[in-house]
C-alpha cells in the first residue's frame, strides 16, 4: 500500500516560485498499475520524486508499505527507472546489473533479467559502447533485476522507438503480473490506457481525477465537431447521442463528443445543412486544460 | 545481499580505466627518476641528514598517494554527471558502505604506488629494514587520511570541469608546501608546512635515519585535517543527495 497525503512541494526559480506539486492525495493498493497521466510541467516527476525519497516535500506525507519511503528503499523494496540518468563506464552490462543485484537482498537472478530485457546481444558490452535506446534497455534492467515490490518508471519510453516500446511494455506488463505495484509517469494516453489499471490525471499540479483508465479516457479521450450550422437549437445539439457539450461560435457550432463517430452521423441525419465540417481530436493537453477549467 | 561484491566491481571499474591506471602510476615513477636519479649520490640532501633518493622516494610517493586517493573525487564527480548518485540513493547502499568503498579503492590504488616507488627507491640503492619500511608505510597511509576526505568533499562540491583545475591546484600547492620537490627546513614556509598534511606524509622519510617519526604536532595537524575534511566531506555528500 502507498499512501501521499497532502503532498506540497514548490521551487525557487529565478522568475519566481514555482507550485509543483499543490496538495495531491493517491492511494495505491499493493499489486496495482497505476499511470500519472499528465502533459509535461503537470508536477508527475516531482510526484515520483517525493515517492522516492529524492524530494523532500514541503508538506504532506509519503509513506510506502507503512513505511517512510528511505526505509522502503533501504530494505530494498524500490526499482526506479529515472527519466534521466546515464550509466556509470568501464563495467560491461551484465557486471553491472550484478555489482547492483548484489546491494539487494532478493534479487532476480542476472541471466533472467538479461532474457527477460532482451539484452543477450549487448550483456558483455562495456556500458559506455551502448546507443541510447540500449542504455535505456539496461536501465530497465537495472530496475528490475532489483526485484522490488514498488516499480517507479518516469517517463521509461521517451527515447524509445516504437518497437522497443512495445517490448518494454510487454515486458513491464509480464513483471507486474508477479504481484508487483507498479507506478509510471507518462504523457501518452494511450500508454496509461494500454497498460495501467488506473490512472491519475495531473496537471498544473493538482489530481484533477483519478480512476480506472476507461473511465479517465472518457472523460479526456474527446473530439469535437465544428460545423458552420446557423440557427440550430444548442439544446437539441447537446441531446445528440455522443455529444457531451454544444456550443455557438458565430455561424458555428462546437460539439465536444466522447462518441463522434455516433454524433457525425446523428447530426447530419438531422442537420444535412451542416457544411465546412471539422472533426478534431483533442490533445491531451487540450483535455486537461477542460478539466481543469 | 553481499556488499564485496558491489566493492569487487567498484574496484575492476576503476581499474579498467586505462588512461587514470596509467597517468597515475606512471607520473610519479618519471618524475622520481628524473629528480632523484641525477642526485643519486647525495646522502645529505638540504642538511636533513637523508639521502636524496630516499627523500624523493618518500616525498613522490606522499605526492602519488596523495593524487591517487584524491582521484576518488574525480570519479565521485563524473558519477554525480551522469546522474549515477540518484540511481545510487534509490539502492539499499547505505552511506557507510558508499563511503567505505570509496576510500577503499582510493587506497588501493595509493598502495600501489607505494609499493611501485619503494622499488623504484631500492633501484636506486634506497636500503630499509622491513620495519622501517613497515613503519614509513604505516605513517604515510594514516597521513593519506585527510586527502581521501578531501577527495570525496571535491567530489561531491565540484563539477567535472571544476575538479580537475581545483585537484591540480590543490596538490600543486601541497605539494610544493609540504617539502615534495625540494626539503623546507625554515622560514616563513617552513611555519607555514608545518601545518599541512602533505609535508607529515613527506616527514615520513625520516623513520628510515633513525629518527622520530612524527611529532605530537605532526599527529595533532593530519588528525585535525582529517577531522575537518571528514566533517566537511559528509556535509556536501549530504547537501547533494538531500539525505537528512
Amino acid at each position: 500500500m502507498i499512501e501521499l497525503r497532502g503532498l506540497t512541494k514548490s521551487f525557487k526559480t529565478p522568475q519566481g516560485q514555482v507550485d509543483a506539486v499543490r496538495g495531491i492525495d493517491i492511494s495505491i493498493d499493493t499489486g496495482e498499475t497505476v499511470a500519472l497521466l499528465g502533459p509535461n510541467g503537470a508536477g508527475k516527476s516531482t510526484t515520483l520524486d517525493m515517492l522516492l525519497g529524492l524530494l523532500r516535500p514541503d508538506a504532506g506525507t509519503v509513506e510506502v508499505f507503512g513505511a517512510p519511503p528511505a526505509d522502503a528503499v533501504a530494505a530494498g523494496k524500490v526499482g526506479a527507472m529515472l527519466q534521466t540518468g546515464a550509466l556509470v563506464r568501464d563495467l560491461e552490462v551484465r557486471e553491472l546489473l550484478l555489482q547492483l543485484a548484489s546491494l539487494y537482498p532478493k534479487p532476480l537472478d542476472v541471466d533472467e533479467t538479461i532474457e527477460l530485457v532482451g539484452l543477450h546481444d549487448i550483456a558483455a558490452r562495456r556500458t559506455q559502447k551502448l546507443s541510447g535506446g540500449q542504455t535505456q534497455r539496461v536501465r530497465f534492467a537495472l530496475a528490475l533485476v532489483t526485484n522490488p515490490d514498488l516499480l517507479v518508471l518516469d517517463e521509461p519510453t521517451v527515447a524509445m522507438d516504437v518497437e522497443s516500446r512495445h517490448a518494454f511494455w510487454t515486458t513491464m506488463r509480464e513483471f507486474a503480473t508477479r504481484g508487483k505495484t507498479v507506478v509510471f509517469a507518462t504523457h501518452y494516453l494511450e500508454e496509461a490506457d494500454d497498460y495501467a489499471d488506473r490512472a491519475v490525471l495531473m496537471a498544473n499540479g493538482d489530481v484533477v481525477a483519478d480512476g480506472p483508465t476507461t473511465e479517465i479516457k472518457a472523460r479526456v479521450g474527446t473530439r469535437s465537431i465544428r460545423a458552420t450550422l446557423p440557427g440550430a437549437a444548442l439544446e437539441a445539439l447537446e441531446r445528440l447521442p455522443g455529444v457531451t457539450r454544444a456550443e455557438r461560435r458565430g455561424e458555428s457550432v462546437v460539439l465536444t463528443c466522447v462518441d463522434s463517430d455516433a454524433a457525425i452521423r446523428a447530426l447530419l441525419a438531422q442537420h444535412a445543412d451542416a457544411r465546412d465540417i471539422e472533426i478534431s481530436g483533442a490533445g491531451l493537453e487540450e483535455a486537461f486544460l477542460e478539466l481543469t477549467r | 545481499m553481499n556488499h564485496w561484491t558491489y566493492t569487487r566491481y567498484e574496484l575492476l571499474r576503476t581499474f579498467r580505466t586505462r588512461r587514470f591506471v596509467i597517468l597515475s602510476f606512471g607520473f610519479p615513477v618519471v618524475l622520481y627518476f628524473m629528480i632523484a636519479g641525477p642526485n643519486k649520490h647525495e646522502t645529505d640532501i638540504g642538511g636533513t641528514g637523508i639521502s636524496a633518493p630516499l627523500y624523493f622516494m618518500v616525498s613522490l610517493a606522499a605526492f602519488g598517494t596523495m593524487n591517487a586517493i584524491l582521484s576518488s573525487g574525480a570519479r565521485i564527480a563524473g558519477e554525480r554527471q551522469v546522474g549515477w548518485n540518484r540511481q545510487l540513493r534509490l539502492t539499499p547502499l547505505s552511506p557507510r558502505h558508499y563511503f567505505r568503498t570509496k576510500v577503499l579503492t582510493g587506497y588501493l590504488m595509493a598502495a600501489l604506488t607505494l609499493l611501485l616507488l619503494s622499488l623504484c627507491g631500492s633501484f636506486l640503492g634506497v636500503r630499509l629494514s622491513g620495519a622501517e619500511w613497515a613503519h614509513m608505510t604505516l605513517l604515510i597511509l594514516v597521513g593519506l587520511i585527510p586527502f581521501a576526505a578531501l577527495g570525496i568533499l571535491f567530489g561531491h562540491l565540484l563539477s567535472v570541469d571544476a575538479i580537475g583545475p581545483a585537484m591540480g591546484g590543490t596538490t600543486a600547492l601541497l605539494s610544493i608546501l609540504g617539502g615534495v620537490w625540494f626539503p623546507i627546513q625554515n622560514g616563513v614556509l617552513h611555519d607555514i608546512a608545518l601545518l599541512l598534511p602533505s609535508y607529515w606524509l613527506v616527514q615520513a622519510s625520516r623513520v628510515a635515519i633513525g629518527g622520530k617519526s612524527w611529532t605530537a604536532t605532526g599527529w595533532l595537524v593530519v588528525a585535525a585535517w582529517a577531522v575537518a575534511l571528514g566533517a566537511a566531506a559528509m556535509w556536501a555528500y549530504r547537501r547533494d543527495t538531500g539525505r537528512a
